[in-house]
């Protein structure tokens, strides 16, 4: 790439000038296609945005600690991020599960599994929720057998706790999966040369490196989960201060033409989220640092 | 594999120091099997077993009835307008940062996956704050009569939100991958700018561009939250299928709901179906896997 952006800045140095933005180069229509990047963008995701944080802003933070300590808010924001939390951390365990099952062991199915993980990010939120309501309410498949041990999930907080458990699934997995399909043999059989058991080679050796990559799923899962709307309704019950997700405040704000209201609600979820981000991507330029990957 | 090499001579082989315990293993994969059958396959089954609950007459009635064509027609209008224009914004996008190198690229790419991070309801919200009555542009609107929020437009703006970053995030580093090289040969050869991209750029990331459509399809096609904010719910007009689901099921009307379900949950097969092929068949022509 080099020699040829030599030449062409030889070639034609008024160019050069005229394009001091960008670094020179023979390849053309980076003005049209920059200008469209940018204007796509600023119309359609940065504008409307930008309209939510002049609206918190309005607000100002006694108003947002105003609308977040309203009983009702608070009892939704508190029911989003402890449900949010308990299903990313299940999805850890079992994603990690699914994860080392998939890319290590051959058994009959397996490819098709490995293909259904995706299936959260494919099926409609709306469809994924009154799916899970069927199957566990009182004469569900699910739900039938445990109502005759008086257990209730459809329609209490359990059921939220469900609906997200399936809807963080495969961020965990797919975090995971590349990491434990690229671990070194050389590793393992090292570990076991100097004597350690299988245990403790997986628990001391493999798992390890692989904690910044479910720290990132287990973020992504809860970040997804917090904003979760479509699959959680159906399933909740949607009782005020029991099983009232914040997602579905906002909407119920709205309805009452409560605009200042929803703007706090959303404000709160956006800060959560993107501090969660943030947790992210320090998180993987300290492993880049550590084990040399993400 | 330790068992290929086995002498077979009745003795068991040893155990590979890599592998688990056959119990171990078999563990495992009883957890993993179990865990996924619970909580993807059995939510798959249902819709289709409540869809052909009452036989395929009363599946098939579902679709006759007008409010449902409606929604099916809006839906596939809506993905008609936002997937082609948040393809052409992947490829301007991906075309500008791959290509040339400027300032503030990595600030750019971290903006245009925003609209990821961001909850659906929240999407919608944004919208309204906007274009709704009491939004920004609400009385301009209004004395011209245009209606954005509870009306088509708003719906296809808040699908052109959520299915923003698809493509971009596809093509953009495919693109950075492949490099430039090859057009500067194209191009130093005497082809034009336009026609370097239609054969030499476009043959390289046909596949991620269809990767990245297939997912916006999906996402437009099943969007919930943020078109459910800014529909106004009024039906046969500004109902998608997922909200005609909603309603459908909260009426009890639960074939007719997972009836309409299971077209949503055929399109997430096909999808799933079309995108393991793809990386299956093209894993280098579509830059990995990566999370969504």
């Amino acid at each position: 790439m080099r020699p040829q952006n030599k030449m062409s800045a030889s070639v034609a140095p008024a160019k050069k000038k005229a394009r001091s933005f960008t670094a020179p180069s023979v390849i053309p229509g980076f003005g049209p296609t920059f200008g469209f990047t940018i204007f796509y963008l600023s119309l359609v995701v940065l504008f409307p945005l930008s309209m939510l944080v002049l609206r918190a802003s309005e607000l100002g933070l006694s108003g947002l600690f105003a609308v977040a300590t309203e009983p009702r808010v608070a009892a939704a924001l508190r029911t989003s991020f402890f449900i949010s939390f308990a299903a990313a951390a299940i999805d850890v365990v079992f994603g990690l599960v699914a994860a080392w099952v998939l890319s290590r062991y051959e058994f009959p199915g397996r490819r098709f599994l490995d293909a259904i993980v995706d299936l959260p990010f494919a099926l409609p939120t709306a469809v994924a929720g009154i799916s899970l309501a069927a199957l566990y309410s009182p004469n569900g498949w699910i739900g039938e057998p445990l109502a005759d041990y008086d257990i209730k999930i459809a329609f209490t907080r359990w059921g939220i706790l469900v609906a997200l458990v399936f809807v963080g699934l495969p961020f965990v997995v797919r975090t995971v999966q590349p990491l434990i399909a690229e671990i070194d043999a050389e590793l393992e059989e090292a570990s076991a040369t100097l004597g350690a058991s299988r245990a403790q080679t997986v628990w001391r050796v493999l798992i390890p490196p692989l904690a910044p990559a479910l720290l990132t799923g287990f973020a992504l899962a809860f970040a997804r989960s917090v904003g979760e709307y479509g699959s959680v309704i159906f399933i909740a019950g949607n009782l005020a201060y029991v099983s009232e997700i914040a997602p579905l405040l906002i909407i119920v704000k709205l309805e009452q033409f409560d605009y200042a209201g929803a703007t706090g609600i959303a404000t709160i979820m956006l800060a959560i989220s993107f501090s969660v981000l943030l947790a992210i991507n320090l998180i993987q330029a300290w492993s880049q640092k550590r084990f040399g990957h993400v | 594999m330790s068992e290929a090499v086995a002498p077979s001579i009745g003795v068991p082989a040893p155990r590979s120091v890599t592998q688990e315990a056959p119990l171990t293993r078999w563990l495992l994969i009883g957890v993993a099997v179990g865990f996924l059958g619970l909580f993807l396959l059995l939510p798959l089954a249902v819709v289709f077993t409540e869809a052909f609950a009452k036989g395929a007459g009363a599946f098939f009635a579902s679709f006759d009835e007008p409010d449902a064509r409606a929604a099916i027609w809006l839906t596939l209008i809506v993905a008609a307008i936002v997937v082609p224009l948040n393809a052409a914004f992947g490829l301007c996008a991906a075309w500008s940062i791959a290509k040339f190198s400027f300032p503030g690229k990595s600030v750019l790419i971290t903006l245009i996956d925003l609209p990821f991070s961001v909850s659906p309801v929240v999407s919608g919200l944004v919208y309204v704050l906007v274009f709704g009555a009491q939004g920004l542009l609400g009385p301009f609107l209004s004395a011209h009569g245009i209606q954005v929020v509870f009306a088509i437009p708003g719906i296809v703006l808040a699908t052109i939100f959520v299915t923003f970053p698809f493509v971009a995030r596809e093509l953009i580093p495919l693109m950075q991958e492949q490099g430039t090289v090859e057009e500067e040969a194209a191009l130093t050869l005497g082809a034009s700018g336009f026609g370097t991209f239609l054969t030499v750029t476009l043959p390289n990331i046909k596949w991620g561009l269809l990767y990245g459509v297939l997912l916006a399809n999906a996402r437009a096609m099943g969007e919930f939250g943020a078109v459910s904010v800014v529909s106004g719910h009024i039906r046969g007009l500004t109902n998608t299928i997922p909200l005609q689901v909603e309603i459908l099921y909260n009426e009890y009307n639960i074939v007719s709901a997972f009836a309409l379900a299971s077209l949503l949950a055929g399109l997430a097969l096909v999808t799933l179906g079309l995108k393991t092929l793809l990386e299956w068949r093209y894993a280098d022509q579509i830059a990995g896997r990566r999370r969504h």
